[in-house]
């Protein structure tokens, strides 16, 4: 946007928003809304603590492990699906299916089979990555020129070389948006998986802040979650955009 | 002088396609009844209007399309399957985007298990042979049209096949590019010996540069015609677009084709 | 998709192929492969695992399909199942219709002045992105455990994609198409209305299909996290007190419902704009 003839860059309103905030929060017009600054004060205090940083490593580790399981299980389905007609008729159906399916009301089944335990929430945020990096993995894979696959056969490629030299590499730009999405789905499956068994990471503290009507730490809790949320799902899109050249580039 | 001798062409076919028919699922007939032989050793061009089938019967000899009927031999062996006597050459190049005009090049001999070390020696000896050297660690992006052909052409010379198959590899690189791009292709072919079986729409090209044309006819296509023009190559090639051999060659195909078209 | 490029699934490529034809198995070919039959099979092969590994038992808390089955009819027979999904879609339909307006709207709003797009896209970006689940106890402390904080639940779940999709939409619409309609003296409202519109309609049908899955995620998070009502209430009472197969019969019905809408909507979607050669 310009202003004055200056271009103000689009997410300094961001600004504007935090201030109104702290002007909420002093006026004290809504009770669950501390100012803005107190939040930052607080975000200062907790981090370094301890119970902090040990619920930051459990959920990093659940989110890492997560996402590790759907890229591998993922892509390579995709890929088949992308490929093969049986496959994806098979399959396709039900991918679509979870993929818009209100995933948060298996993460009960999983609470009764797998406990309250880390399993479960890993495969909270598997369930919510999976889908979405099988269907863009097999969109990628539709995509590749038919002419390169001929070349892979002309040139004697075993199904094998085909898929690990040719399809992975010609489907990539596809796959690592899949990957991107799968992420930011995934970081929502963290969080809502952990609320829901809430004696586990982050859940554990919401619970108390909320339990005890600590709203500066749970905004505090709230605006990491965020920032973490934010980081990764730019933090993605920019590695996404430096393969982008080669997306281009293939018709 | 010229180049290539130019004997009687009876001499030995390498590729034998007899009483080939095509069906596409769906019922489209692309070939009925196609019988050719290919001479070692020669350049000959499939040519026909489009859309008739000679991509489609390329493909088969290739081993990349299963035929409905009749047989394909390459040096006496059936074809059920793409092969290392046969290198293929394609409209769109088909270079892998992510890797380089070093890997590309390598790609065949990668596919086979031959060793880093050994395939990039061989493979910088094609890039140069196509003139390209300098560009090894290029992406195909970074190339014209008529440089990712060369590409793509320095791929099937490095594979050492005895077939070059070549699917119009010129129809997608600009008008001044290809007339040089075919002069370098017939200098660098002839000292080789390699056998080129070529499909172009092209009539100019095809008698520019094969020594046997075949003309199909339109779909579901069978051989009209064989013609062997009689060119001198290695003349100046200026000098072989204004001979009256060509000209009247290109005249002939043309009233061949015409009654294809309405 | 008739003609298909050689795929992993064809190991054989340069085989001739030597079809046995004739109508009839033609005819029995088309019909295993068509997709409904595929469908249909695949249902029985996953149903058939869900059943097997109810009997193996896997785990005590997971009874096999045939008795989760028998409990939604025994559920669906009482009329437990239909009343408590009436009123989990009370705050679904709710948050969803206001998403709906509300974000239809500021998208517009933000695709057609600058203005609006750097005040309202940078927070809906990053809601986008966030965890909102996350805000779900303060909504609680704000709203108390009633339907408002459901509803709002709802909303914030579905609200973000909402917007960004219509304004993207509108962003994106053609250039060449609006300086047509400029060419032609097309007033400001006439460009809106009859061409940005139009051109937008799908990609934020397409938005409102994606807040909707949300908003079921919403609706089902709130009820397992606010206050067990509806759906959320034969979930969890149902696990407390052990009863697994009417817990799995409550959650395949409401993710079975969830499905059949967003279909639903799909369908509509499709009916709407493959008529017009376009797809969202």
């Amino acid at each position: 946007m310009k202003l004055f003839g200056y271009h103000v860059p689009m997410m300094t309103s961001l600004i504007l928003w935090i201030a109104l905030w702290e002007i909420l929060g002093q006026s004290g017009a809504a009770l669950v809304l501390p100012p803005f600054s107190a939040v930052v004060e607080r975000v200062f205090e907790i981090v370094p603590t301890p119970t902090y940083l040990k619920a930051l490593a459990i959920t990093a580790e659940a989110y890492l492990l997560g996402n590790l399981i759907a890229i591998v299980v993922g892509v390579p389905v995709g890929v088949l699906m992308g490929r093969s007609v049986i496959a994806d008729r098979l399959l396709l159906p039900w991918v679509n299916i979870f993929l818009s399916a209100p995933l948060s009301a298996l993460v009960p089944v999983i609470m009764v089979l797998f406990g309250l335990g880390m399993t479960t929430i890993v495969l909270t945020v598997v369930l919510f990555a999976v889908w979405i990096i099988v269907l863009d993995a097999r969109a990628g894979a539709r995509g590749i020129s038919p002419s390169l696959v001929e070349m892979a056969r002309s040139y004697g490629a075993t199904p094998w070389q085909a898929f690990s030299k040719i399809y992975l590499w010609a489907a990539l730009p596809e796959i690592l948006a899949g990957i991107r999405l799968g992420c930011i789905r995934a970081v929502k499956g963290v969080i809502i998986g952990q609320l829901l068994v809430s004696i586990v990471g982050f859940g554990h503290l919401f619970e108390i802040y909320s339990s005890n009507f600590l709203m500066e730490h749970f905004w505090a809790l709230v605006v990491t979650l965020f920032i973490f949320a934010f980081a990764i799902a730019e933090g993605l899109g920019y590695l996404e955009r430096r393969v982008e050249y080669y997306a281009a580039s293939r018709n | 002088m010229t180049a290539r001798a130019r004997p009687a062409i009876a001499d030995t076919p390498i590729i034998e396609v007899k009483n080939l028919s095509k069906t596409y699922e769906g019922g489209v007939e692309a070939l009925n009844d196609v019988s050719l032989d290919v001479p070692q050793g020669k350049l000959t061009t499939l040519l026909g209007p489009s859309g008739c089938g000679k991509t489609t019967l390329l493909k088969i000899i290739a081993g990349l399309i299963p035929s409905t009927k009749g047989e394909v031999r390459v040096s006496g062996r059936m074809v059920t399957g793409p092969g290392p006597d046969r290198a293929f050459v394609f409209q769109d190049f088909a270079l892998m985007p992510w890797a380089t005009v070093l890997r590309n090049v390598a790609f065949g001999l990668e596919l086979r298990g031959v060793g880093r070390e050994e395939r990039e020696a061989v493979a910088r000896r094609h890039i140069a042979e196509v003139g390209l050297a300098g560009f090894e660690h290029r992406h195909p992006h970074e190339l014209s049209g008529g440089m990712r052909q060369r590409v793509g052409l320095a791929r099937a010379l490095a594979v050492d096949a005895d077939v070059l198959l070549m699917d119009e590899p010129f129809s997608s690189v600009d008008e001044q590019t290809r007339r040089k791009f075919q002069e370098d292709m017939l200098s660098l072919l002839s000292a080789r010996g390699k056998t080129v079986l070529f499909v172009t729409h092209s009539i100019e090209e095809a008698v520019y540069l094969s020594d046997r044309i075949v003309l199909l006819s339109r779909r579901p296509s069978r051989v009209a015609e064989v013609i062997e023009p009689d060119i001198r190559r290695g003349d100046d090639p200026e000098a072989i677009r204004r001979h009256p051999a060509y000209l009247d060659t290109v005249e002939t195909i043309w009233q061949g084709l015409k009654r294809y078209l309405d | 998709m008739t003609e298909v490029s050689p795929s992993l699934g064809s190991r054989d490529p340069g085989a001739s192929v030597q079809r046995l034809s004739g109508p009839r198995r033609d005819r029995a070919v088309a019909l295993a492969s068509h997709p409904l039959t595929l469908r249909l099979f695949t249902a029985l092969i996953l149903f058939s695992a869900w059943e097997y590994a109810g009997r193996v038992p896997v785990s005590a808390g997971f009874p096999g399909f045939i008795e989760t089955m028998k409990a939604m009819a025994e559920m669906t027979a009482d009329g437990l199942l239909v009343a408590a999904l009436l009123i989990t879609l009370q705050p679904l339909a709710l948050g969803l219709a206001i998403s709906a307006v509300i974000g239809i709207g500021l998208g517009i709003g933000m695709g057609l002045s600058r203005v609006a797009e750097w005040l309202m896209a940078p927070p809906f970006i990053v809601m986008q992105a966030a965890p909102m689940a996350a805000l779900i106890p303060l909504l609680v402390f704000a709203y108390g455990i009633g339907l408002a904080a459901k509803v709002l639940t709802v909303c914030i779940m579905a609200m973000p994609v909402i917007v960004l999709n219509s304004y993207l939409a509108i962003r994106q619409t053609p250039a060449s198409l609006i300086e047509m309609g400029r060419s032609f003296q097309g007033s400001k409202p006439q460009i809106i209305l009859k061409i940005m519109l139009p051109s937008a309609s799908p990609v934020i049908f397409a938005g409102l299909r994606l807040g909707a899955a949300a908003g079921f995620i919403g609706a089902i998070l709130a009820e397992l996290l606010i206050t067990p009502t509806g759906i959320g209430d034969l979930i969890t009472y149902n696990q407390s007190i052990a009863e697994y197969p009417k817990m799995y019969a409550a959650i395949f019905s409401v993710i079975a419902l969830s499905v059949l809408f967003i279909e639903g909507l799909g369908k509509i979607e499709a009916a709407i704009f493959r008529r017009e050669g376009r797809r969202a």
